[in-house]
């Protein structure tokens, strides 16, 4: 690992003080993407500001018809959450298959997605559900945020501070894991709230996360199995490596999206 | 260099460490607490499991200056006097090693998993085995361990 040097911010404002005063600089929360990553020398920071321990980013509530998110609980607190299990289980269930235990009881919500890889899972939840995500700065929905592979709309200074998910009861995530490192070869997050059904799919789009409007439509149309296997993702666009070429991967999306459906019409 | 302070398998101590130095390597090269192994260069093999504030975490992934406050437990500091924490005893029962090179890792993420979840079956272990690697058992005899020392903690 190259030699950097580390500060240990107590709050959010100080964290964006170094943050803005050393452009080399990166922040670290749970760390479990960038420090395998600078173990790699992949990834070479001047400085790191440790958030991980900051308070006032540490908590899960419950605030009218939302659960909003510290973004430095991890993945343990958050599938742990009594909050969460009793109001938005499907958040608590995602958390619980992120990575291994180990990983989840460093990793945090806030780090996954402002790293946005391409094959996380929070992503698909932020988008599926229309989370609003709070910066040092502002508020940015979901859509604004995720913009490409690892890319997203945070500014140079700016830092993720909590995210807000709105409760829709009915929604399902569906996850075909990589079998040795758990990410989603193809993750599949279906809402069906009062206004509007989303369907977000992460793991397989060559830019990342992304709303699956042909889905959406298909299933605003007419709410069934019947309908949402009648829609085929178009290969075009979906990611090929050495796990999974573009024909498997939309197929994988296409089952996953059919089964969460599935799960959804059967469980109501 | 930045002076860290730590609770070590109950001993409070404090020194200067490197930002860089990773707190496997810190264990490993200035307490000499070597039971702490490392497996991999990769964050996957586990064998570097310690308990931070009573919760399992890969030692290989974290700076030694991030667990400054912590209290940190490794397999040293399981065992009580010379009486084996029941999972050692249970793994060493049941045969639940070959090289022995994951074991301490195995064994630091079976007590954190018996903590989180008392009952357990096959099935749950297995899956909760997915941060550690071992390349010689087939887990068997390792999943077996962990099943026996579940049934011992809750009796």
């Amino acid at each position: 690992m190259y030699q950097f040097n580390y500060i240990k911010a107590k709050s959010v404002e100080e964290a964006s003080i170094a943050l803005s005063n050393n452009p080399e600089a990166k922040i670290l929360a749970g760390g479990m993407t960038l420090i395998p990553t600078m173990k790699q020398r992949l990834a070479s920071p001047e400085q790191l500001i440790d958030i991980r321990q900051i308070e006032e980013l540490k908590f899960i509530k419950l605030e009218s018809n939302n659960i909003i998110v510290g973004s430095v609980s991890n993945h343990f607190e958050v599938y742990d959450s009594e909050i969460i299990k009793e109001h938005l289980p499907v958040l608590s269930r995602l958390a619980e298959n992120i990575g291994d235990p180990h990983v989840r009881n460093m990793g945090t919500i806030g780090g996954s997605i402002s790293n946005n890889d391409p094959t996380a899972d929070y992503p698909a939840a932020c988008l599926g559900l229309g989370a609003i995500i709070k910066t040092s700065k502002r508020e940015i929905e979901a859509e604004e945020f995720f913009i490409g592979l690892f890319e997203t709309s945070l500014e140079e200074d700016e830092i993720v501070t909590q995210v807000s998910f709105p409760i829709i009861k009915n929604s399902c995530y569906m996850k075909f894991p990589n079998p040795a490192s758990r990410y989603a070869m193809a993750g599949v997050f279906v809402s069906k709230s009062d206004e509007e059904i989303r369907v977000a799919v992460t793991g397989a789009g060559e830019n990342g996360v992304f709303r699956w409007k042909e889905m959406e439509n298909a299933l605003s149309n007419d709410w069934s199995v019947s309908s949402a296997d009648s829609v085929r993702i178009s290969p075009d666009g979906i990611m090929s490596d050495i796990h999974g070429n573009s024909d498997y991967r939309a197929n994988l999306v296409n089952v996953m999206a059919t089964r969460a459906v599935e799960n959804l019409i059967n469980e109501h | 260099m930045p002076l860290v302070e730590m609770e070590i398998n109950g001993k409070k101590m404090s020194s200067n460490v490197e930002e860089r130095q990773l707190l496997v390597h810190f264990l490993r090269d200035d307490l000499n607490l070597t039971g702490t192994h490392v497996g991999c260069d990769t964050s996957q093999c586990g064998a570097c499991v310690i308990h931070i504030d009573g919760h399992a975490v890969k030692s290989c992934s974290m700076l030694a200056i991030q667990a400054n406050n912590a209290s940190i437990t490794t397999i040293e500091g399981l065992a009580n006097e010379n009486q084996l924490h029941p999972v050692q005893e249970a793994f060493k029962e049941n045969h639940g090693l070959q090289c022995g090179f994951c074991t301490p890792g195995m064994i630091m993420a079976a007590v954190d998993l018996i903590k989180r979840k008392p009952v357990l079956n096959e099935k749950i272990v297995r899956e909760e085995l997915e941060g550690n690697l071992c390349r010689c058992t087939g887990y068997q005899n390792i999943v077996k361990s962990i099943l026996a020392a579940a049934e011992k903690v809750q009796a």
